[in-house]
C-alpha cells in the first residue's frame, strides 16, 4: 500500500467521523442501552450482598431464617446511595406489590434502632413471598422482563409458564398493533397510488396543487390534525350531521371511539409517505410506455397490470415500508381517537417508561417490537428480492 | 492536498463545536412546573409574575402532565432543567423515598403548624387540594346523578359516560357503585376479592365508557355531547362554568380528593430560589386569591380562612362537600398502582 492512499483512506475516514460519531452517540448507544436495560437486574443484588449470602440454600417454601433478616437489616443500614434504594425499591414492589410501604417503614425503623428484628417492624417480614422476590432478583441478569412482555413468567420451582389471562394482555397489544399498521398500510395504499396516479398525469399549477394537498397536512402538526378528525368524526361531528341531515342514515354511526376513527385518521396523517414515492418512481417511467401497450392492443385495464404496477413496485414497497414502520409506533391518535380496544403497543411501552420508571420492562417491550419488525422486514426484503431476480 | 486538510480540520471543528454548544449555555433561570391549562394561568398571575419581580429576574414556567419517570430521568441525568414541580400525593411519596427531591426548610414557610396536616411532607410544600367527582351538564340532565350508581345505571342516564383510562380511581368509583361504603373502600381493595370485585362491576358498562386522559378532555365530550356524565377535576368544571358560560354540576358525595404539592428536585441549579418561591406561593396573602381563579382548596390555614363564602361552596375542602368524599390512599397507590396498571390494561385489551 503506498502512503498517498493510506492519506486519503484516513482523510476519508475522518470526513465521515462526524457522521458515524452522531450515530454512534444518538442510535447505537441508546439502543443498546435499551437493549441492556432488558435483561440488566443489579439494583437489589447491588445493594443486598450479605443477604444474598444468608439466602444461599434457603427453601423458597419456608419462612426466612433469622439470618436472613439480620443480613437484610445490615445491609440496609449500610446503603448510602437513596436514588439506588429507590431503584432496588421499585424493582421489588415490580414482583411484588407492598415493598414500597414495607421498605418506607423498615427504614425509618432502622434510622431510629440499631439492628431491629424485621419481623417486629413489619409482619410481612415473616412471610415467604416477600423473600421469594428478594432472591429472586439476585442474579444480575434476569429474563423476567422480555418474558413479561410476551405475557410469560417463571413460577417459583424456575419453569416457563404463561401469566393469568387477567394479568397481562402485551401479546393481544402487539398482535393488534400490527395488524392496525397493516390496515392503514393498505387503506393508504389505496388511496394514495391512484392520488399518485392522478398527480403524475397532471402539469403545471394542477400538479403543485395536487402536490399542495399532500404537502401541507405534512407541516400540521400530527396533534392538530388528530383533534381535527376528532371534531370531525364525533357524533355531533361534520359527517353524521351531513349524513342525518340527507336522510342517509337515521341516527349517527359511531365513527369516533373504535377502530374505524383510528384507522381513517392514521391513515389521513400517514398518506403522505404513500403518494410521495409512489409519485417520484411513477415520474421516472416514460409515459410513452403506456401508450405502446395499448398500440400493441393491451386493454387499459391489463397495461396498468403488466407494465405500470411491475415498474412501480419499488415505489409501493419503500410507501408501504414507511407507512407500516411509521404507524407500529403511533400512540396520540389511537389515544384520542381510538377506545378501549385500539390501545397500541406504545402507549404500554409509554406507561412504563414515563408512569412507573419501569425502564426493564419498557426495554423489553420495546426489544420485542424491534425484533418482530427486524423479521418482518427481514420476510420483505427476501420477497422484494425474489421479485427483483423475476423480473 | 491542502483543501483536503482544510476540509478535514472544518468537519472536526464542526463535530467540536455541536459538542460544546450543549455545554455552553448559561445559568438557566428559576423554572417551575406545574400543570398547564387555566390553572397554571392563575397561577402565572398570582405566583409566578409577582415572584419575579420581587426577584428581580425572570421565573420560567413550563407545563407537564405526570409521570414518575419523567421526574427520575431528570434527577437521575444530573443537573435537572426544573428546579419547582407541582407533583402529585403519590410522586411526592416515591420521589422522596428515592432521594429526588431536596428537603423543605419548614422554617422558612413559618412552621408546619401554619398548614393543613395531608400538606406536611419532609419532601413537599402543599399546593392544592383537588378532588375527583362526577361532572354533568345540568342544561341537559334536568336531573342529574346523584352518585356512582346513577353513573353505572346506563337505563335511567342513557348514554356514553367518560373516566380516566387507569385504574386509579376507575376501582374506587367500582367498589363505590357496587355499594361500598366510603370508608370501607381502601380496605377492600385491599383484598384480591375486592379487586375482582371492581373488575367485575366495571364489566357491566364496559361499552358504555369513553376513556380520557387529559383532564381538558372529559368536560369537552360533555360540552359536545359525546358523553352524559363523567368524572373530571373539580377546578376544570367551575373553570369551564366561568369562562364559557356552561351549567356544569359537581357530585361531590363519592368524590376523592389528594394533595398536589410543591418539590425541589435533588440537585436543582436554583434550589435556593426554588424555596423561596414555595415560601411565596404558600404566604397567606398570595394563596387567598386562587380560588376566584380555579376553585382548589388551600393548604395554608390562614389563607382558607380568607376566602370570601362565594367561592367557598365551590372548594373541595369546604365541610359540605367534605361529606361522602374520600381522601385518596396514597400508600395503597404506591405499592399497587403498576399490577394494578398491568391487569387494568389486561381488561382493556380483552
Amino acid at each position: 500500500m503506498s502512503a498517498s492512499t493510506g492519506t486519503g483512506r484516513f482523510a476519508a475516514v475522518a470526513l465521515i467521523a462526524p457522521l458515524l460519531v452522531f450515530i454512534a452517540v444518538f442510535f447505537i448507544w441508546p439502543l443498546f442501552t435499551v437493549m441492556s436495560q432488558s435483561v440488566s437486574d443489579t439494583a437489589v443484588l447491588n445493594l443486598l450482598p450479605r443477604t444474598a449470602q444468608a439466602a444461599k440454600g434457603w427453601d423458597p417454601e419456608s419462612p426466612p431464617t433469622v439470618e436472613m433478616k439480620t443480613a437484610l437489616a445490615e445491609d440496609l443500614q449500610a446503603v448510602e446511595d437513596r436514588q439506588a434504594l429507590g431503584d432496588m425499591t421499585r424493582r421489588l414492589n415490580s414482583a411484588q406489590p407492598g415493598f414500597r410501604t414495607l421498605m418506607s417503614r423498615t427504614t425509618r425503623a432502622l434510622r431510629k434502632d440499631d439492628l431491629p428484628d424485621l419481623g417486629e417492624v413489619d409482619e410481612r417480614w415473616n412471610q415467604p413471598v416477600y423473600w421469594q422476590a428478594i432472591v429472586g432478583a439476585l442474579s444480575p441478569t434476569t429474563d423476567r422482563y422480555l418474558l413479561a412482555a410476551v405475557d410469560l413468567e417463571r413460577d417459583v420451582s424456575g419453569n416457563i409458564v404463561a401469566m393469568p389471562e387477567e394479568a397481562s394482555a402485551n401479546r393481544t397489544i402487539m398482535l393488534r398493533t400490527f395488524w392496525v399498521a397493516a390496515l392503514v398500510t393498505l387503506c393508504c395504499l389505496a388511496i394514495g397510488f391512484p392520488y399518485a396516479m392522478l398527480i403524475a398525469s397532471t402539469e403545471g399549477w394542477k400538479r403543485q396543487a395536487l402536490l399542495g394537498a399532500v404537502l401541507l397536512p405534512l407541516w400540521t402538526s400530527l396533534l392538530v390534525r388528530t383533534a381535527a378528525w376528532f371534531i370531525i368524526l364525533q357524533d355531533n361531528g361534520l359527517i353524521n350531521w351531513m349524513l342525518t341531515g340527507l336522510n342517509i342514515t337515521s341516527g349517527p354511526i359511531p365513527l369516533i371511539f373504535n377502530r374505524t376513527g383510528v384507522v381513517i385518521a392514521m391513515t389521513h396523517v400517514l398518506l403522505p409517505f404513500m403518494v410521495l414515492p409512489i409519485y417520484s418512481v411513477l415520474l421516472s417511467i416514460p409515459d410513452n410506455l403506456m401508450k405502446a401497450a395499448s398500440s400493441l392492443g393491451a386493454h387499459p385495464m391489463r397495461a396498468f397490470l403488466r407494465v405500470l404496477l411491475p415498474l412501480s413496485l419499488r415505489g409501493i414497497a419503500s410507501g408501504s415500508l414507511l407507512v407500516f414502520m411509521t404507524a407500529i409506533g403511533y400512540y396520540i391518535t389511537p389515544a384520542l381517537i381510538g377506545g378501549a380496544g385500539d390501545q397500541m403497543i406504545s402507549s404500554v411501552i409509554a406507561f412504563y417508561a414515563t408512569g412507573s420508571a419501569n425502564w426493564g420492562m419498557a426495554g423489553a417491550l420495546g426489544v420485542v417490537l424491534l425484533a418482530i419488525t427486524i423479521l418482518l422486514y427481514a420476510v420483505y426484503g427476501r420477497l422484494s428480492s425474489a421479485e427483483e431476480r423475476r423480473g | 492536498m491542502l483543501s483536503k486538510s482544510k476540509m478535514l480540520w472544518l468537519s472536526c471543528t464542526l463535530a467540536a463545536a455541536t459538542g460544546l454548544g450543549s455545554v455552553a449555555a448559561g445559568a438557566r433561570d428559576l423554572t417551575v412546573v406545574s400543570w398547564g391549562g387555566t390553572y397554571q394561568d392563575a397561577q402565572r398571575e398570582i405566583y409566578f409574575k409577582p415572584f419575579s419581580e420581587k426577584l428581580g429576574k425572570p421565573v420560567l414556567d413550563e407545563a407537564w402532565n405526570g409521570g414518575y419517570g419523567v421526574l427520575q430521568a431528570k434527577v437521575k441525568a444530573g443537573a435537572p432543567n426544573w428546579d419547582v414541580v407541582q407533583v402529585e400525593a403519590e410522586e411526592l411519596e416515591l420521589g422522596c423515598g428515592d432521594g429526588l427531591f431536596e428537603t423543605i426548610d419548614w422554617d422558612k414557610l413559618g412552621g408546619e403548624d401554619k398548614f393543613i396536616d395531608s400538606a406536611v411532607h419532609e419532601c413537599g410544600v402543599g399546593a392544592i387540594v383537588w378532588s375527583t367527582a362526577i361532572a354533568y351538564d345540568a342544561d341537559k340532565l334536568s336531573e342529574g346523578p346523584k352518585s356512582w350508581a346513577d353513573f353505572w345505571d346506563t337505563q335511567k342516564f342513557p348514554g356514553k359516560r367518560s373516566l380516566r383510562k387507569g385504574p386509579k380511581y376507575t376501582l374506587e368509583f367500582a367498589l363505590l357503585a357496587d355499594g361500598v361504603n366510603a370508608d370501607e373502600v381502601y380496605d377492600v381493595l385491599s383484598t384480591p376479592e375486592g379487586v375482582d370485585r371492581a373488575f367485575k362491576k366495571l364489566d357491566e358498562i364496559r361499552n358504555d365508557i369513553v376513556w380520557w386522559e387529559a383532564g381538558a378532555q372529559p368536560l369537552q365530550f360533555l360540552a359536545s355531547g359525546e358523553v352524559v356524565m363523567a368524572s373530571a377535576y373539580n377546578g376544570r368544571i367551575t373553570g369551564i362554568n366561568r369562562s364559557e358560560g356552561r351549567n356544569f354540576k359537581v357530585v361531590w358525595p363519592g368524590s376523592i380528593y389528594a394533595v398536589d404539592s410543591w418539590v425541589i428536585l435533588k440537585d436543582a441549579e436554583n434550589k435556593d430560589a426554588g424555596m423561596d418561591f414555595i415560601a411565596f406561593a404558600s404566604e397567606p396573602e398570595n394563596q387567598k386569591k386562587l380560588p376566584e381563579f380555579v376553585a382548589y382548596g388551600l393548604p395554608n390555614k390562614e389563607a382558607a380562612g380568607m376566602v370570601s363564602d362565594e367561592y367557598k361552596a365551590e372548594l373541595p375542602t369546604t365541610a359540605e362537600n367534605l361529606d361522602g368524599a374520600i381522601s385518596l390512599d396514597v400508600n395503597f397507590w404506591i405499592d399497587n398502582s403498576e399490577a394494578l396498571t398491568e391487569r387494568f390494561n389486561a381488561w382493556l385489551a380483552q
